[in-house]
């Protein structure tokens, strides 16, 4: 098996063995990285020298004695709306072009501080407002299991680079989706935590009682690993919560018999069949390790997805208003400052500024009450629905998208919920709740999530469910036959 | 139902420049998503209270203790303009 086909946990212990070094692992994945990237094109800025140079300084380190931390070498990347500080953070926008971070986004700051190399920044849809990168201003990220097909958004780069071997993990962010959708469609897992799990202190914010951080990794342990390091309160980050964190690890091996697990049947009427076929199938494999299933009632996701849409859009219009040239960012050249802020901010995208517009909208006087304060007492109910939920649950599953990735171009992106592919998905991010999505089967060749939401802060058993039902498939193991430059020339 | 001058009066409201046919497809665009947004009127909610953040933390509170901020020429070193250690804008005041 090569270097970059591995999770994070098996490269720890090869490089805490000896076996290999930090650097030789970076090299590998940089190789890698080289061959596949001119067809997935999941970054948007690559850090090859300072990766080289901060690996080298872990091998000197481990070769000095020196006890290292859990992450020490392993290959990462970052969404490019995380702040590094020296380097550009674009956020998918043109706007942004020239930004240098003068500050570290918390999360980067654990990270670094856990040993993990970082490879560079990934692509996503301006702003993280899209669901496939077809929104990025730079360019569209090719899903590694079929390149005429999009990997997903917003953390589209992000997914794309741990599923094609570019990197071992990469993090992203999650308002309505951008996490586990684009896991699904690639093939990996990806987590969005309980809402104030992880800080966000440097991390560029599109809706703010939405928004949180986590990883896309290769698989459930990966996943617990990652999230004993970004977890936890920080005094940056005012609505990170004060729970203890857990050793995430710990929840891997426990037993799943006599879990109650509740299946929304709300979520399935709009799912293709491949995928609910192999949702169903990877519920059965729980089954028989002793979890009891029960289908069940939850408020239709189309109320939420809209709710989540008017929320969304609202809290975008306020975030966004720092971005007007005046302190950073690009800046129009213009006799008076009010054409300074309506051409600097003429830059931004179709997507980004639509969503601006509504957001204004539906703040402003009548549409206050009947859009944007509709919403939020709808969000109410949802929180509601849930709890009733956790009364007879212990976890909900449902598929993490209704489809397999679709194809580029096919218009499904966007505008705003048009042609949504998050709607089951909005409703975890509205009531605050952690939810994974789990590779469990393949429909047509191309990879299906499993979504488990959990109650608040309940990402250990989401974690420790989610392995037991890895032990009975290979999804996790299967990695996308990419078409290199290589391979390429031997046809 | 949004009108074409509305858009363009909430964009100017949200300083946004609009291209060229962009108000109208935007108008359109909008109000398709707003009528799908009708359905939320369907759910009956009075007397909930609204959800503004998911999460049971009020009042996060620190202790008055000066703590350390971005060094001025970090936070002035992304600036399109800058003088005497300001943000530098056009003219507001003729």
């Amino acid at each position: 098996m090569e270097l970059w086909q591995q999770p994070a946990h098996k490269l720890q212990k090869l490089l805490s063995e000896g076996e290999i070094g930090a650097r030789e692992l970076t090299v590998a994945h940089l190789k890698r990285l080289r061959e596949v990237e001119p067809q997935i094109q999941s970054f948007i800025t690559l850090t090859e020298e300072a990766a080289l140079r901060q690996a080298a300084q872990i091998d000197e380190r481990r070769e000095a004695g020196e006890k290292m931390p859990p992450l020490s070498g392993i290959p990462m990347a970052l969404k490019d709306n995380f702040c590094v500080q020296g380097l550009p953070t674009t956020c998918g926008s043109k706007m942004l072009k020239d930004y240098v971070a003068v500050y570290d986004a918390t999360v980067q700051r654990r990270l670094r501080r856990a040993g993990a190399v970082l490879l560079g920044k990934t692509n996503m849809d301006e702003f993280a407002m899209g669901s496939t990168t077809e929104y990025s201003a730079y360019h569209i990220s090719k899903n590694p299991w079929d390149t005429g097909r999009v990997p997903g958004g917003s953390s589209g780069g992000s997914a794309a680079a741990v599923a094609a071997g570019e990197v071992t993990f990469t993090l992203g962010t999650d308002t309505g989706g951008s996490i586990r959708q684009p896991a699904a469609f690639c093939g990996i897992v990806g987590l969005k935590p309980t809402y104030g799990r992880v800080s966000r202190s440097g991390v560029m914010a599109y809706a703010s009682s939405l928004d949180q951080v986590g990883p896309l990794t290769r698989d459930v342990t990966d996943a617990a690993l990652l999230l004993n390091v970004i977890s936890g309160q920080d005094p940056l980050d005012s609505t990170t919560a004060p729970e203890d964190v857990p050793d995430y690890g710990k929840f891997l091996r426990r037993d799943v018999a006599g879990l109650r697990i509740g299946v929304p049947r709300e979520y399935f009427r709009g799912a293709e069949e491949g995928v609910a076929a192999a949702v169903y199938g990877g519920i059965k494999l729980l089954e028989k390790r002793g979890a009891v299933v029960e289908e069940t009632s939850l408020l239709s996701p189309d109320y939420c997805s809209n709710a989540y849409y008017i929320i969304a859009a609202a809290e975008a219009s306020s975030n966004l208003a720092c971005i007007d040239g005046v302190r950073y960012g690009y800046r129009a050249q213009a006799d008076n400052l009010q054409d300074m802020y309506l051409e600097s901010r003429g830059l931004l995208g179709p997507e980004v500024r639509r969503r601006i517009i509504l957001g204004t909208y539906v703040l402003s006087g009548d549409a206050y009450k009947t859009y944007y304060l509709q919403a939020q007492r709808v969000r109410t109910l949802v929180r509601e629905d849930f709890n009733k939920a956790w009364e007879r649950y212990d976890l909900l599953i449902t598929p993490t998208s209704p489809t397999t990735a679709p194809e580029i171009g096919a218009g499904i992106g966007g505008p705003l919920n048009l042609y949504p592919r998050d709607d089951y998905n909005v409703s975890a991010n509205l009531a605050g709740l952690p939810a994974l999505s789990l590779p469990c089967g393949l429909s047509q060749g191309l990879p299906v999530g499993m979504q488990l939401i959990g109650k608040p802060f309940a990402e250990g058993l989401l974690l420790q469910v989610a392995y037991s039902l890895e032990q009975e498939t290979e999804y996790h193991k299967v990695l996308p036959d990419v078409v290199t430059a290589d391979s390429e020339g031997v046809v | 139902m949004l009108t074409t001058k509305q858009v363009e009066e909430i964009a100017h409201t949200a300083r946004l420049a609009l291209r060229e046919g962009e108000a109208k497809e935007f108008t359109r665009q909008l109000n398709q998503v707003l009528e799908k947004a009708q359905i939320l009127q369907q759910l009956k909610t009075e007397g909930l209270a609204p959800t503004i953040n998911p999460l049971p933390l009020t009042n996060v509170l620190r202790r008055d203790k000066v703590t350390g901020s971005l060094p001025r020429d970090l936070a002035l070193a992304n600036a399109p303009d800058h003088y005497g250690g300001c943000f530098r804008v056009p003219r507001i005041i003729e």
